[in-house]
């Protein structure tokens, strides 16, 4: 069972344009991730945040709805984040043209 | 004691009881001192005069002040050292084995598995989708913005009824540089009994209550011209054939008129201005077949004279007896010497007045329409091409082309009264109608229909006349009103490409037409040919057509019988 998370990720690092993967847990720690430390921590304490203020953005709006994807895209990159009840998972990807 | 002080504040008096209830009466007294405490100097010293002496006044509302504060949050400002996310107190983050160990313990944990699974799927298609396609560049950035799509129309901005009677409109004309717009009124009926003069109106565009000016002529205007080069004069041409002249300084009456005997024999029906040194010279037409030219300042007779009468051979003498009757005349101050006449029969044909000879006096003849040719102008942009209106359909003629036009409108349903080109916008054409509709025609739009048909009135518009500024339309009606329409921002400009454009679309349709000319010429001539040999052939044989005759009489009388067998079946 362990295998297959470990190949999911590694199929996700695998597509085109896939800069990096990385899963944080609730606690903000960067369970497992392909880029260096402090890259890693840095997007898991930014991004955490992020996520969390969305998901209050759209549960505000309608308490029925809930946040399923956060997309944001910059000049440079794509940063692609799915939350779960505890865990975050986070894709860094560059536009192909 | 007791009893004493009791006196002094006992008063007692004795009253007989039939005094009792009278009226009390009062008596006036006088002032009595009572008490007197003088003042005691040896007190002064005990006292300072205070000076000045501040006494606050005020007169407003009195007012009380409270103040309430809410519920305050207490906040306290401490730092906080944020490397690394929350990692439980009894691990060492600095120690990578300790870090490892825990991670890997939550790996192995259910809903960590779940979660990646779940997720991943999610994340996947993502990817993909954004490796598929760029969705967030501006779409259509680089293709070119289409042109907005063109609307025309056409509205009536003022409406100039005619005091008194109504009268059909005969002709409406605008001054040269101003706002004024004269219009002729005349009701052709020559079997009216009684014959009260019928009068004639200047318009000032902006007011539409009453006319500027009346013109009072002695017999009915059915033309009234503005003089291009003089703003005040006007020429009419008048139904008993005379022309007059008008100075709107002077008031309505005419101050020329020329005499009956050298005036025209019919009705005039056309009066134009034409280029000249003085700019003082007119020319004149009637259906009487002659065309008169007239100096202003001495109008007792014309200055010259030609009779429209086509001759074929060198030799023949012109007649009026043979003349055509003149339905619509034409000038263009850029060809001097030249001219053109719309008659009633239906042919336009083009005069030289610099002509010698009968036929170099009218020199090109172009058989227009099957009825009178009620309009007739030249494109004041391309010279060569010209206008004609008449019985059901509006043709446009190229000069060169002397079979057909080269380009024409469908047959109408309605007659067609008058029309003219646009000023501004030169492939624009304004058309009325007897139904009381103004419709354009746009050569360079569509050729098969008009771009904007507009029903101005419920009665026949007669006269079209289009301001030279191009987005002003005046049109006269049957009833003596005047309409003046104004048309859309589009129809009254011209693009820099429209000259190209038209004169291509020009040249393309004479290219045909003389194509088209060479051709029937050519059969025309064969058929001569064959004619001419055919004909010593038939000499000999008059019977033969005879019998072609009766032939066809025979064919003709069975399909006649077998169509009224036809009828006859059909109940």
């Amino acid at each position: 069972m362990a295998n297959e998370a470990e190949e999911t990720v590694r199929k996700l690092s695998a597509h085109k344009g896939v800069v990096g993967v990385v899963v944080v847990n609730g606690e903000g720690i960067p369970i497992k991730t392909t880029l260096d430390n402090h890259v890693s921590v840095q997007y898991a304490g930014l991004l955490g945040s992020l996520v969390d203020k969305a998901k209050s953005v759209v549960r505000d709006l309608d308490p029925t709805n809930d946040l399923t994807f956060l997309r944001i895209r910059s000049k440079k990159s794509e940063v692609m984040v799915a939350p779960d009840k505890e865990f975050i998972l986070i894709v860094v990807q560059n536009p192909v043209e | 004691m007791e009893k004493q002080e009791k006196s002094e504040l006992v008063y007692e008096y004795t009253k007989r009881r039939k005094e009792f209830g009278r009226q009390t009466l009062f008596e006036d007294y006088g002032p009595e001192m009572r008490v007197s405490i003088p003042n005691n100097p040896a007190l002064y010293k005990n006292y300072i005069l205070r000076n000045p002496v501040d006494v606050a006044i005020q007169n407003t509302g009195t007012m009380s002040e409270h103040w309430v504060n809410s519920v305050r949050a207490e906040y306290t400002s401490s730092g906080i050292n944020h490397v690394e996310g929350g990692w439980p107190k009894d691990i060492n983050m600095n120690d990578p084995e300790a870090a490892q160990r825990y991670r890997r313990k939550i790996e192995k944990d259910d809903a960590y598995i779940h979660a990646v699974m779940h997720l991943g799927h999610s994340m996947e298609h993502n990817i993909l989708q954004n490796n598929a396609v760029d969705m967030y560049q501006t779409y259509y950035s680089e293709l070119p913005s289409i042109p907005p799509v063109e609307r025309s129309s056409c509205h009536t901005v003022n409406v100039y009824r005619e005091p008194g009677t109504r009268r059909p409109v005969r002709s409406l004309s605008w001054q040269a540089e101003g706002a004024r717009l004269a219009s002729a009124h005349a009701d052709i009926d020559f079997m009216r009994s009684n014959r009260s003069l019928q009068f004639s109106y200047i318009w000032d565009i902006e007011n539409a209550n009453a006319p500027d000016l009346i013109i009072e002529p002695t017999q009915p205007l059915l033309d009234l011209q503005y003089n291009p080069r003089d703003q005040h004069i006007l020429v009419g041409g008048m139904l008993n054939g005379q022309v007059g002249c008008w100075d709107m300084r002077k008031g309505g009456e005419p101050f020329a008129m020329c005499p009956p005997h050298v005036a025209h024999r019919e009705l005039v029906r056309n009066v134009l201005f034409v280029h000249s040194k003085t700019g003082a010279e007119f020319f004149s037409s009637s259906p009487d077949g002659v065309v008169k030219w007239w100096d202003i300042r001495s109008m007792n007779e014309p200055t010259d004279s030609m009779i429209i009468d086509l001759v074929k051979l060198q030799s023949d003498t012109q007649s009026v007896d043979k003349a055509l009757g003149i339905s619509a005349l034409e000038y263009e101050p850029t060809i001097p010497t030249r001219f053109m006449v719309g008659t009633e029969t239906g042919l336009v044909i083009g005069g030289n007045r610099k002509g010698k000879t009968p036929l170099e006096k009218l020199p090109s003849k172009y058989e227009a329409h099957l009825g009178p040719v009620y309009a007739l102008q030249r494109n004041p942009t391309f010279l060569k091409n010209f206008l004609t209106v008449g019985d059901w359909t509006a043709k446009v003629w190229s000069e060169d082309c002397r079979e057909s036009s080269i380009l024409w409108t469908y047959s109408h349903h309605t007659k067609l009264t008058d029309g003219a080109w646009n000023p501004v916008r030169f492939s624009l054409m304004l058309i009325t109608q007897w139904d009381g509709c103004l419709s354009c025609w746009d050569l360079l739009r569509r050729r098969s229909a008009p771009i904007v048909t507009a029903q101005l009135c419920d009665e026949p518009l007669l006269r079209v006349r289009p301001h030279e500024g191009g987005l002003l339309v005046a049109c006269g009606s049957s009833k003596g009103t005047i309409y003046l329409a104004e048309l859309s921002q589009n129809l009254g400009t011209a693009d820099k490409n429209d000259k190209q454009l038209l004169t291509h679309i020009l040249e393309r349709e004479n290219k045909r037409e003389r194509i088209l000319e060479a051709r029937m010429r050519e059969l025309r001539l064969k058929m001569r040919q064959d004619r001419d040999v055919g004909q010593q052939a038939a000499e000999t044989d008059p019977a033969g057509n005879d019998r072609d005759l009766e032939e066809a009489t025979v064919e003709y009388m069975q399909t006649v019988k077998d169509l009224q067998a036809q009828q006859k079946s059909i109940p």
